[in-house]
């Protein structure tokens, strides 16, 4: 992991080349964390992967986490690996509660295909640019994003009915 | 299929004579006039390995192509989370991917435990260490006895869930269930391993290379088995990573990364073990990753069984750890820790993290985002049988329905981790 300095100086080194794109950073419990404007996702992934001395190359999650009540809501977190350094990086874009959009890194990194469908899914996050941006683990007729944190647990319509109109 | 050869390449005694598909077949090149058929296979298909289901589109007996559809077990295990205590959550991790609970378990509670800074007293790295490599054998051995089965191996079914058994009874024994043990708490372990646990292990890390061996010995000159593992299911070494697939099938093209030497956690940095790698990435290489993964279990078993300090088995934090019971009728304080242990759980201060350890199918990841309350905000999992399923159609494609079945076997992929 980019210990705090180590942070600061790579997040110098991405104005550098995309002045701007990163809108700040953290570093808590050990783990570093870049925020990064969302419109410029793309552009600072290749930039981490490709440029030289960097080489984030392994994209170890990708996953969305619901920040409810704060705005902007949305955090789609990039977990990062660069396997030569043994060093994680968390990327993390914040978006907003109505229409949360986002390009699709499926061409940068193939494994994000399924985790990215898997955000969408869950969370409504539109990943554009995906190859197929369909719903994967729930039923292609749901309707809803059930892992927003205002979907109740429970609110899904009980299918099976027959012992609850028998027996009341 | 790389080459077009009817059988497959690499065997010690190749028939530079073997017809190749275009013999038996003729040209099987894309714009062949054949007609091209999809086939549902699944999703309740015994060579799937749990509810999966495959829509594939075949040429003949040739697999053209294929895609996975999941999410038929899914039961929002990470939405039920969300509404429980983190103490309350341990049991419902274990059930996703069922056959590796131990390692949910740790991948939770440590997540967890970085989240609050909360450090486990050596003991219980150990005893961790001992179940978690414990698990990664008996996953092991139920992978190598269901896809043994699938290409028609049926004994080496029995012999393998022999050696499971003894290692569930282990568990049992320890924990007073065979599987889903909720062994592992916040700051350690639950309790001590029993008298006779320890002289038990040693027994089994005795036998258990044996074992090993002679599934060797059944499998590893077995010529139905090598001609439909070799040269089956290569997907090159940058595809692979590009997938994000880990675990063995990693190490099986090749690569030495294993998080468990990578990073340091619980007793592995203090252990001596070795990674197994393949060389060419096939089924057979997978295989003999896997096999030899057990004997190096064994030995991290047998080194920590050694070594094993003495001491607390879980941390003396009473605001996460529950008091010892004894303490609860003679001590005012432990039973108010007790009490708001028990009712509303511990609180946890906002913050965020994600823990990957080496799971037996690969890097699992476990995120906790907390937000200052006893409930967690979001609990997800990185689980790498859901990543890895991505290369499938990279290793079936191009083969035959046959060799489709042996490559999903040895992908190895537990839907109920899937899923979720």
């Amino acid at each position: 992991m980019p210990d705090g300095p180590g942070l600061e100086l790579l997040r110098g080194e991405i104005d550098v080349d995309a002045p701007g794109a990163v809108l700040a950073t953290s570093y808590d419990k050990e783990r570093a964390t870049l925020i990064v404007d969302p419109a410029r996702i793309v552009e600072i992934l290749t930039w981490l992967r490709d440029k030289p001395g960097q080489g984030y190359r392994f994209l170890s999650s990708l996953h969305v986490a619901d920040y409810l009540p704060a705005e902007p809501r949305f955090g789609v977190h990039y977990e990062l690996l660069n396997r030569e350094r043994v060093e994680r990086l968390r990327v993390k874009a914040m978006l907003p509660a109505e229409g949360p959009e986002i390009d699709s890194v499926t061409p940068l990194f193939p494994t994000a295909n399924f985790q990215e469908r898997e955000a969408f899914d869950f969370f409504g996050v539109v990943f554009h640019g995906h190859p197929e941006l369909t719903r994967i683990l729930l039923p292609e007729d749901y309707v809803g994003w059930p892992q927003r944190r205002d979907f109740p647990v429970g609110g899904e319509p009980v299918t099976f009915t027959y012992s609850e109109e028998r027996y009341g | 299929m790389a080459d077009q050869r009817a059988f497959p390449q690499g065997l010690v005694d190749e028939d530079p004579a073997a017809p190749t598909v275009a013999d038996l077949y003729g040209e099987l090149d894309a714009d062949r006039t054949t007609e091209v058929m999809t086939v549902n296979i699944g999703p309740h298909h015994p060579a799937t390995h749990g509810v999966l289901r495959l829509v594939v589109d075949l040429e003949g007996e040739v697999v053209r192509d294929l895609k996975p559809v999941i999410g038929y077990v899914h039961t929002g295990i990470e939405k039920s989370c969300e509404d429980k205590s983190y103490w309350k959550v341990i049991p419902f991790v274990e059930r996703m991917d069922y056959v590796s609970y131990f390692f949910q378990m740790e991948a939770y509670c440590g997540a967890v435990e970085r989240l609050i800074g909360l450090e486990i007293p050596p003991r219980a790295k150990y005893l961790r260490t001992i179940f978690l490599e414990l698990n990664r054998i008996h996953s092991h051995l139920v992978w190598l006895g269901t896809t043994a089965l699938d290409l028609g191996a049926i004994s080496m079914l029995w012999y393998c869930f022999r050696e499971r058994d003894r290692i569930l009874d282990l568990f049992e024994m320890a924990t007073g269930q065979r599987m889903h043990t909720r062994y592992f708490q916040v700051g350690g372990v639950i309790e001590d391993i029993p008298l006779g646990f320890e002289e038990k292990c040693r027994q089994f890390v005795h036998d258990m290379p044996i074992r090993v061996g002679q599934y060797e010995a059944l499998l590893d000159r077995n010529e139905v088995f090598l001609q439909r593992t070799k040269g089956v299911g290569i997907v090159s070494h940058e595809r692979l990573l590009d997938l994000g697939v880990t675990g063995p099938l990693l190490r099986a093209a090749g690569d030495p990364w294993d998080l468990r030497k990578a990073f340091d956690y619980l007793a592995y940095p203090e252990m001596d073990f070795k990674i197994p790698v393949g060389t060419v990435g096939d089924n057979y290489d997978r295989y003999r990753v896997r096999v030899a993964e057990m004997v190096e279990s064994t030995k991290i078993i047998g080194q920590a069984l050694e070594a094993l300090p003495g001491g607390p088995f879980i941390a003396d934090n009473r605001k996460y750890v529950l008091p010892p019971r004894s303490e609860l009728s003679t001590s005012m304080e432990s039973l108010i820790h007790h009490f708001k242990l028990v009712t509303e759980g511990f609180r946890v201060d906002p913050g965020e993290i994600y823990y990957a350890i080496e799971g037996p199918r690969g890097e699992l990841g476990c995120f906790v985002l907390a937000d200052g309350s006893a409930k967690p905000a979001r609990v997800h999992f990185r689980d790498p049988s859901f990543v890895n399923l991505q290369s499938f159609r990279d290793m079936a494609k191009d083969s035959y329905v046959a060799d489709m079945i042996c490559s999903l076997g040895m992908l190895d992929p537990i839907l109920g981790g899937v899923d979720r």
